[in-house]
């Protein structure tokens, strides 16, 4: 299998993740959307490295993957503090900040 | 076909069917679940790209961790039984053009792209990631340990107990 393989499986899952992001009401469906971004993003890194021979993408995958964890924690800390205070995390429903 | 070629039709159409499952379900609970299978295939794409470190650090830290937290973080906003548990979409006729239009555009852009040459046999990278992540990357992977530190804190003081 070729680079372009690996890379076009990666922007059908990342297409797929952002069609998630768009639709879903809920804040935490929200957030499994962006992770399917995120981790098509990674396999596009895997990719180079094979079809390269440069660690650095490995390296980057890493970086992506440890920095996705600590966005995970952020963002459902923050969902969990919303719904202590609104009750609701439907993303719809938080207008708090809308002019 | 190659047995890798076979592997590789076999792992992509287990991921997309998982992922459109995420993004599809009504059921957020099963929509885990199904992020859990997609990251599982992703994990297994990363072996047939010759990085098995990548594949036990995406176990670890994305089918272990992440789910698990995701799995509380329902617990803690939603009724596990009942109707609360459902959710839906809208916009989803917006949602589909502008995702379509995405992977159109990225797909058109790599049919345009010249073909990569022949990859060489594959080696196990995971001796070359060690080396540079103590050496050219030494001081942005000390960042790395500062940013989870923090995103730590901040986690437990956004869902410190109300007092």
């Amino acid at each position: 299998m070729g680079l372009h393989a690996y890379l076009g499986l990666a922007a059908v899952v990342f297409a797929v993740g952002l069609f998630g992001v768009l639709t879903r009401r809920n804040a935490i469906g929200i957030l499994l959307g962006i992770e399917l971004m995120l981790n098509a993003v990674n396999i596009n890194l895997a990719a180079f490295t094979r079809f390269h021979g440069d660690p650095t993408g490995l390296v980057f995958a890493l970086f992506t993957i440890a920095i996705t964890v600590a966005e995970v924690g952020v963002g459902l800390a923050i969902v969990i503090a919303i719904f202590r205070v609104r009750r609701t995390v439907e993303a719809d429903h938080l207008t708090l900040l809308r002019g | 076909m190659t047995a890798e070629a076979v592997a590789f039709w076999a792992v992509a159409g287990v991921l997309v069917a998982a992922s459109l499952g995420v993004v599809l379900t009504p059921n957020l609970f099963h929509a885990v679940l199904y992020l859990a299978a997609a990251l599982v295939a992703t994990g297994v794409v990363f072996l047939l790209l010759a990085a098995p470190f990548l594949f036990g650090v995406q176990l670890l830290l994305y089918a272990g961790g992440v789910v698990t937290i995701l799995v509380f973080a329902i617990m803690l906003t939603e009724r596990l039984a009942g109707e609360r548990i459902t959710q839906t979409s809208r916009w989803i006729a917006n949602g589909a053009v502008l995702a379509a239009a995405m992977l159109v555009g990225v797909l058109g852009f790599l049919g345009r792209a010249p073909q990569a040459p022949p990859a060489p046999a594959a080696p196990d990278r995971t001796v070359d990631v060690a080396r540079a992540l103590t050496g050219p990357f030494a001081l942005p992977l000390e960042l790395l340990g500062a940013l989870l530190v923090a995103a730590l804190m901040g986690a437990a003081y956004f869902a410190r107990p109300e007092d």
